[in-house]
């Protein structure tokens, strides 16, 4: 089995370590067996929404996320929606995510236009929302825990056709306000959260990957199971320490 | 009389601090001397004789002031420096405070400091200088500052206010940082690397600036020397590198022991033999020297300044502990992480290594980015990798990912048992490489020093 990754802008959004989730699902792959190939995708490249299983774009600065809006608009937006469609994996983080929802209205009161893959806006508010995070997530059928670190300023509103990915136990989430953090629709995912996310979230980057081979191979594909001792002790160490500090809201975990 | 006031009540809260032991007093004094007097820095830069030098950039600050310090002292100046390496406004109002009468003579004839990033508009607005310093600007702490291009412009605001009596040395090689020299009143002097036989074809993962700073193009680069640093130029407006006032020719790097280069200024060729590993030290001499060019030193003095100055505290430290030797190097940001491993593995053996990764505030909270480092450099050149720290965890699947033998691999998160597991890994007359983040740079020489082996950090 095989699987082709589309590294979206990774020269422009990139500013988290994003791209230590290219590396997650590369290595995770392959530990299961799994061929990768991964392929930029900058701006002005045309992608076949039938050649990808799965798309990842990161987060940018300012300068960088308007010209990947105008690329979105213009190059790839109806591919990535048409993939979306079809099934195909999607994983955008921070500025990244703010695009594929409707609108940025940034600080400057620009707006730039989003591809609505995700019924959601995006506004900028006057703090910075920084920290570690630790976010309940339920859409896999089971109780999972996310945990990363966020930096934004923008906040994120869904619309009724969205789902978040879960809820707040600590941090800012989309937008401070209502406890609930990024956005859900088929298989594509949108999130504040870096730190990378997907190496110590070792069960979404699996998650990702079983999707991509199910809509590519069929519903029985099941993913070999990978050692991911580290990956969840490193995940636990921070939950332990939030936790030490007193500061989890009350949750499953 | 405020002034005055001022400088009694900062004195006494310095002094209080060294003798509660709250460490060397480097910032509190000055906090305290702004608040009864706001205009206090600007007073007493005002009296020193020769002005003051400021020095600020991502990486390399307090190694390129202490080599400029080096200079002056072998010119026959006093400078009065930050030398603890607090390098905010309150840091650098500590230092003068510090070395200053009651009356607020300064006791120096010029002022030297290394000032942080976002602290430079604040300090260029009340200290006057009579020289900025700018050597590089790469991602770093980005949850303290927001993005680069944020920086870049506080900066250019901040050298838009030096008057034209005022010099501004700038790296050539840096693309926003060259960009900075644009239309200021002050005048500016470059300097850059030549030689390009160290240099790579393409950029690092972790390289910030790859677009065009007129026009958002992405820039061509004949050779790259490490990050977004290298000859650049772009191809859809034209910008190019300023050609350095003085440019780096015939650079040798030996390995962790040193490099030897040809400086070409306008005053003529200075051989240099430089006592600090890698090219981002190469660009810190660098630095240097253009400085005391500004300042009209005699090259002599400058060549002195460098070739006798020894690192600055823990950004590159050989310490012997009995038969070992620990070789400590700061690290902070991927473009920086990346020259260590790069020089600490030129020589090609096997390395022990100890990395330590907190993520307090000092540290910068998010350590995404050590994803943008390429530790899969250590794939085939590590006996052994004790990481701790607060992140010792992230750190350990870092290594995972970059496919380094996880047997090799060991946490610990207990710093004198980590330094312990680490050195008694090393052989007999062999090398622990310890690498640090800020905080953990200081708890790694605490610990060290416990057993006896370095001076309080203040003092040196």
């Amino acid at each position: 089995m095989k699987v082709v990754i589309g590294h979206l802008y990774a020269d422009l959004m990139n500013i988290y370590g994003d791209r230590g989730n290219i590396i997650a699902l590369t290595r995770r792959a392959q530990w299961a067996g799994v061929e990768v190939e991964v392929r930029n995708l900058a701006l002005g490249q045309t992608l076949d929404p039938r050649e990808y299983d799965i798309l990842f774009v990161g987060g940018g600065q300012d300068r960088e996320q308007s010209l990947i809006a105008d690329d979105l608009q213009k190059v790839k937006g109806g591919s990535i929606v048409e993939a979306v469609e079809d099934g195909a994996v999607v994983l955008a983080v921070c500025g990244g995510y703010q695009l594929l929802g409707k609108y940025f209205k940034t600080g400057e009161d620009v707006v730039l236009p989003g591809i609505g893959l995700f019924d959601a806006w995006t506004v900028a508010g006057n703090r910075r929302c920084i920290g570690d995070a630790v976010v309940e997530c339920s859409f896999t059928g089971e109780r999972r825990t996310l945990v990363g670190f966020e930096n934004h300023s923008g906040k994120t509103y869904l619309g009724p056709a969205a789902r978040p990915i879960g809820k707040v136990l600590h941090g800012f989430g989309n937008n401070a306000e209502d406890g609930f953090e990024g956005a859900v629709y088929k298989n594509a995912y949108g999130t504040y959260l870096h730190g990378s996310i997907l190496p110590k979230n070792a069960w979404l980057t699996d998650h990702l990957i079983a999707s991509a081979l199910r809509r590519r191979y069929g519903q029985n594909i099941v993913l070999p199971p990978v050692d991911a001792g580290l990956e969840e002790r490193a995940h636990r160490a921070v939950i332990a320490r939030i936790r030490g500090r007193g500061k989890m809201n009350t949750g499953a975990i | 009389m405020r002034l005055a006031a001022a400088i009694v009540a900062g004195k006494l809260v310095a002094s209080l601090s060294r003798r509660l032991n709250f460490g060397g007093g480097t910032t509190l004094p000055g906090g305290i001397t702004r608040r009864i007097d706001p205009g206090a820095l600007g007073k007493m830069t005002g009296r020193l004789r020769q002005g003051c030098v400021v020095v600020t950039g991502t990486n390399g600050k307090t190694t390129t002031t202490r080599m400029i310090s080096n200079m002056l002292q072998v010119a026959g100046l006093k400078p009065v420096h930050n030398r603890s390496g607090a390098n905010l406004v309150s840091g650098v109002t500590s230092a003068l405070l510090n070395s200053s009468s009651i009356t607020g003579r300064p006791g120096g004839d010029i002022g030297l400091f290394e000032v942080d990033e976002a602290n430079l508009p604040l300090v260029v607005a009340e200290a006057k200088p009579t020289v900025v310093v700018i050597n590089n600007l790469f991602r770093d702490q980005l949850d303290r500052y927001g993005e680069i291009d944020y920086i870049a412009g506080l900066w250019r605001k901040a050298l838009r206010q030096l008057p034209s009596s005022a010099r501004v040395v700038l790296n050539a090689d840096d693309p926003l940082v060259a960009s900075l020299g644009k239309s200021l009143a002050a005048s500016v002097l470059y300097f850059g690397i030549e030689d390009e036989r160290y240099g790579r074809a393409t950029l690092e993962h972790a390289a910030d600036s790859k677009s065009c700073v007129s026009c958002g193009a992405r820039y061509a680069y004949a050779v790259a020397f490490y990050g977004h640093v290298g000859k650049y130029s772009c191809p859809n407006c034209g910008a190019k590198r300023p050609i350095p006032d003085l440019g780096a020719d015939s650079i040798s790097l030996n390995g962790t022991v040193g490099a030897e280069l040809l400086m070409r200024g306008p005053q003529g060729p200075l051989n240099v033999r430089l006592g600090l590993p890698g090219m981002y030290n190469v660009y810190n001499a660098l630095a240097a020297a253009a400085t005391g060019l500004a300042l009209g030193l005699p090259l002599e003095d400058v060549k002195a300044g460098i070739e006798g100055f020894s690192a600055a505290f823990g950004r590159i430290e050989r310490i012997q502990i009995e038969d070992k030797l620990i070789f400590l190097a700061l690290v902070k940001n991927p473009i920086g992480f990346n020259e260590v491993l790069r020089t600490i593995l030129l020589d090609g053996a096997q390395k022990d290594l100890l990395i330590v990764i907190n993520d307090n505030i000092a540290d910068g909270t998010d350590i995404s980015w050590l994803w943008d480092v390429d530790f899969e450099v250590l794939q085939t050149r590590t006996r052994r990798v004790v990481v701790a720290g607060t992140r010792a965890e992230d750190m350990a699947v870092r290594l995972k990912y970059a496919l380094v033998d996880p047997s090799k691999v060991e946490i610990e998160k207990d710093l004198p048992r980590a330094l312990h597991a680490g050195l008694a890994g090393v052989e007999k007359e062999g090398t622990l490489y310890v690498l640090p983040t800020y905080t953990a740079m200081l708890e790694v020489r605490e610990v060290i020093q416990r057993l006896g082996y370095v001076g309080k950090f203040w003092q040196d």
